[in-house]
């Protein structure tokens, strides 16, 4: 009897165990404006919903998952995701489907899925063992192999091409490598390194991502064609005022104006529907999201992982300003995800694996090193 | 060591909190931009954008009203519309429309001719927003095009009215024909402020009653507001206008009377005008050759164009009103009125004709066309045997002015107005006149030839006719008009255009009665149209005429053989009938028809039969029967 009346109390006792109330809380706050939205962006496809309810489903699962692994266990995972990862996109290259005119899937039995999302995992994870590993002997040369890492499987990705997930991937191992202390002299020098090689670099970029990147800096100039998402989203934004529309009554969505209204355009629809009330709500979250993610960060025991929290973190960060600045027109269109909100389940699996790897390294904080 | 460890330790943690100082700056800044962007969006754009999205959202669709019938004086519909399938091409939707033809050849039968067509459109009207490809798509056209739809955005079926003319050539130049609007009848619009009833609507009226009576045959168009989604679909109708139909327009035109006298003609080029002298209207006017109007609906295509603009015969020139001919003998009937009402001339005058007249001091000899001349001749025979020398000794009595004066009450010299554009004036001289064109003084000569109806003297057909129908009418002038009423197309109400005279019968019974019984005579035997007047039930006043194309050097003999067939002689002649009280009054002209008693004559009885008898002359036969096969086939 004592049992059975304590077994549900210890079943949420031992399902809360390691979950962060914080980031618990910020995560749902933001799904549940994301189904909101989606749910308006889907009047013509309700499945969509059900859809993404099903994808949050194994995200927590996955979430409560990683926070239940110590960081300890996680940095053994590193060099076989990371060569996994690598094996996987080299194996894309050669053999992977073409959808959409981008070889990004490989078929793994019934399933198809994109390798370069474990990358987004993988790569931190990678680069924080690499620097926890040398953390007493940091020099160049470690900095050096650990650019390496990095530029392999970005340049894998972007060549797919998948600009969005080469931007988050490279992203999320340039921070690990700036938070391991790459020097400023370094930085300052790989930066206008990178700025000089931009022209070559803009001849191995496709038409498409040319165009995309022409437009962005004048969208009038083809407002049919490469330019239409942009200026149809900035109005869709526009129009929405202070208030916004109101929930499920933003003309420009349901009167299929947005294009990807459910997966990369939907702030355009968010922003449409709840104006900068919404929007301002919406930065809220991620602000908080970031600011916790960073206070783990700070107070992290390991190198590890201080870095990996750090860069998760700070992958949130980007997803959300270039996702937000693409649909408000300040930065290139390139297929990058609002975190928590947009349409998908490989992005809400892999935002919630790094949720719970942060929330793993705050229960971990107080566990002595060595 | 440990110690070291741990003060290493310290300065490394002690540097990642500062670059995570420096990362949450850098997180602050960057959502910071974006919060000002969304302020700049959402508020300081606001009004901008909020418009941007309505006009996305709403559709001001522009709904062209159904252009009005132009019908005959019995109700035979001589212009009408029908709804056909045109595929269309909106330029601001498609980026290389070039290959979205070619593309869209693959799927529908697209000829040179619509490219060419298409092209030419593209370059005329390059604010359009949607230019037809092909016209007239079959239903299974339609269909096979429905279900490749999704392959071509902006590419659109639309159900368009078209013009039909279904008597073809028959009447061309009096209907005229509709085509698109062009550029400058697009400012023209604009400038008076129609531009916005003309909006949804590709054509205007070019020629005849089409361009003239454009205002009440348009109607006003319709408007509706669409609810659109960006791919440009209608979803629902927000609120709608409906068009008013342009009003119908009842011709005084007898079509079939127009049947008759464009058989008549057969292959001869000319003009014919009849008028009922009791109200004005019109009961034929042709000129021959005509076109066919249908060529214009949707677009002439270059060949016809060519065709019909290098042709020698001027198939497009509506000779009935701006053909410029000198009246020739047409023209003594007037002048003897002129010489009774004036009191220069008694019924009983008589001349000797010794075939030509001279003036004193000048050695040049106004011939007479009959060599040797007529011998006794009063007013009456003047007419009735068109004796020339009779009328040069009558005009230098008269003197240009007092010609001049008393000839333009028939309406010579000056537009007649009828109700369809482009006639022009005619010439009925002066000596203001001779000193304004040609600084020159008017000598006695000039009078000679122009009494004659040569000379200065210019009329055109529609002139000719009217004057005749003044004559008809004892001076009482009605203008020319071609439609008698106006109907509302929705009320259906009526509005007559029917004028009253411009002046009413003016001129002394006798001295009319005198001329009248000379053109009766003119008809019977011993007159100059007397085979033609042979065995007419009815009495028929007539004058024919001979317009020289040619000048006659001094001596020289006109050989009708020897002369190149357009160098011949002009045939004229002019009729009214029933003489005791005229119903019909006509001028017929034949253009290098020789003498007007051998060819204008009968043409003019086989109208006044049918109209006064119902009778179709045998060479009429044949077209009416494919008339009636046509209307069997609607």
């Amino acid at each position: 009897m004592e049992l059975i009346q304590f077994t549900p109390r210890r079943i949420i006792a031992r399902l809360s165990a390691g979950i962060d109330g914080a980031l618990l809380m910020i995560a749902v706050a933001l799904v549940a404006l994301g189904l909101a939205t989606l749910y308006s962006a889907s009047y013509d496809l309700p499945a969509r919903v059900t859809g993404q309810a099903m994808n949050l489903l194994v995200a927590f699962g996955l979430m409560w998952l990683m926070a239940q692994i110590p960081p300890q266990t996680l940095m053994r995972f590193a060099v076989p995701a990371y060569a996994a990862g690598l094996l996987l996109l080299i194996a894309v290259a050669l053999f992977g489907d073409v959808v959409n005119g981008a070889r990004r899937w490989l078929h793994v039995g019934v399933t198809r899925f994109q390798p370069a999302e474990v990358m987004k995992i993988a790569m931190p994870l990678m680069l924080a063992w690499w620097f926890h590993r040398h953390e007493a002997s940091l020099r160049a040369r470690e900095f050096f192999v650990a650019g390496v890492m990095l530029v392999v499987p970005v340049v894998l990705i972007a060549r797919q091409p998948d600009l969005g997930t080469a931007v988050l991937v490279a992203a999320a191992g340039f921070y690990v490598i700036f938070f391991a202390g790459l020097s400023w002299k370094v930085l300052l020098g790989v930066g206008a390194a990178t700025l000089a090689g931009l022209a070559p670099l803009w001849g191995l970029l496709h038409d498409y991502q040319r165009r995309r990147i022409l437009t962005l800096l004048d969208p009038t100039q083809d407002p049919l064609g490469a330019g239409y998402h942009i200026i149809q989203s900035t109005i869709a934004v526009g129009s929405g005022g202070i208030g916004g529309k109101g929930w499920l009554k933003g003309t420009q969505t349901h009167l299929e104006f947005i294009p990807e209204k459910h997966t990369d355009f939907i702030l355009a629809v968010f922003s449409e529907e709840f104006g900068l009330v919404g929007n301002a709500l919406l930065l809220g979250l991620y602000i908080l999201l970031i600011a916790r993610g960073l206070m783990i960060a700070a107070n992290a025991p390991t190198s590890f992982a201080r870095l990996l929290a750090a860069s998760i973190t700070l992958t949130f960060f980007t997803y959300a300003f270039v996702n937000m600045g693409m649909v408000t027109g300040i930065l290139p269109v390139v297929g990058v995800p609002l975190p928590f909100i947009s349409y998908g389940g490989t992005a809400l699996a892999t935002l919630f694996v790094g949720i719970g790897i942060l929330m793993s390294i705050h229960k971990h904080r107080k566990l002595v090193q060595t | 060591m440990r110690l070291a460890e741990l003060k290493n330790h310290q300065r490394e943690l002690y540097h990642f909190q500062l670059r995570i100082g420096i990362a949450a700056i850098a997180v602050s800044v960057a959502f910071a931009l974006l919060a000002a962007r969304f302020v700049y969006l959402q508020v300081i754009q606001y009004d901008f954008y909020h418009t941007k999205a309505e006009d996305n959202r709403i559709s001001v669709v522009p709904i062209a009203p159904n252009r009005g019938l132009i019908l005959d004086r019995n109700g035979v519909v001589l212009a009408r519309n029908y709804s056909a399938y045109t595929l269309e091409i909106m330029p601001g939707k498609v980026a290389d429309p070039e290959r979205t033809v070619n593309e869209l050849a693959d799927v529908i039968e697209i000829q040179a001719k619509d490219r060419t067509r298409f092209r030419k459109l593209m370059q005329e009207l390059r604010n359009a927003e949607s230019i037809p490809i092909r016209t007239r798509l079959s239903d299974e056209e339609v269909a096979r095009f429905a279900a490749q739809r999704y392959r071509f955005p902006g590419v659109e079926i639309k159900a368009r009215l078209f013009r039909q003319y279904p008597k073809g050539e028959l009447a061309s130049h009096v209907i005229g024909y509709i085509g698109r609007i062009n550029q400058a009848e697009k400012e023209k619009l604009d400038e008076e402020g129609l531009a916005a009833n003309y909006r949804g609507t590709d054509f205007i009226g070019k020629t005849g009653i089409e361009a003239s009576y454009q205002q009440e045959l348009h109607g006003a168009a319709g408007v509706e507001q669409v609810e659109i989604d960006a791919a440009g679909r209608g979803i629902r109708t927000l609120s709608r206008t409906s068009p008013q139909s342009g009003n119908n327009l009842t011709l005084t035109l007898d079509i079939k009377l127009q049947e008759v006298a464009e058989a008549a003609f057969g292959d001869r080029r000319g003009a014919l005008v009849a008028i009922d002298p009791t109200t004005g209207g019109v009961l034929a006017l042709v000129s021959k050759p005509g076109f066919d109007p249908n060529l214009f609906v949707d677009g002439i295509d270059a060949a016809s164009w060519e065709a019909l603009n290098s042709s020698p015969d001027r198939p497009l020139n509506n000779r009935a009103l701006t053909g410029q001919y000198p009246p020739g003998s047409t023209f003594k009937p007037f002048m003897a009125l002129a010489a009774l009402e004036l009191g220069k001339r008694s019924a009983s005058y008589t001349i000797s004709d010794p075939g030509f007249f001279s003036l004193p001091g000048v050695s040049h000899r106004w011939r007479d066309w009959k060599a040797g001349g007529h011998g006794a001749v009063d007013m009456h025979r003047s007419i009735v045997i068109s004796c020339d020398t009779y009328y040069y000794g009558l005009g230098n009595e008269l003197g240009i002015d007092n010609i001049h004066g008393f000839i333009s009450r028939f309406g010579f010299g000056a537009k007649t107005g009828i109700d369809i554009d482009g006639e022009k004036s005619g010439l009925l001289p002066s000596q203001d006149w001779k000193m304004k064109r040609y600084r020159q003084k008017w000598f006695a000569g000039d009078t000679i030839s122009v009494a004659i109806g040569q000379g200065y003297n210019l009329a055109t057909p529609v002139q000719l006719a009217y004057a005749t129908a003044i004559l008809a009418a004892n001076g009482a002038g009605y203008h020319p008009h071609l439609v008698a009423r106006v109907e509302n197309a929705r009320t259906g109400e009526m509005r007559s255009l029917e004028s009253s005279p411009e002046r009413g019968a003016s001129f002394n019974p006798a001295h009319v009665a005198l001329v009248k019984s000379a053109m009766v005579d003119v008809t019977r035997p011993g007159g100059t149209a007397a085979r033609a007047g042979a065995g007419a039930p009815y009495t028929f006043a007539g004058k024919t005429g001979t317009a020289q194309v040619i000048a006659m050097r001094q001596g020289e003999k006109y050989d009708e053989k020897r002369v190149a067939e357009r160098h011949r002689d002009h045939a004229l002649f002019i009729a009214f009938a029933p003489a005791e009280s005229p119903k019909i009054a006509l001028a017929v002209l034949v253009e290098n028809g020789g003498h007007g008693s051998s060819v204008a004559a009968p043409l003019a009885r086989a109208v006044l039969d049918y109209y006064l008898l119902g009778t179709q002359p045998e060479s009429a036969s044949r077209p009416a029967d494919a008339d009636d096969e046509e209307e069997e086939a609607d």
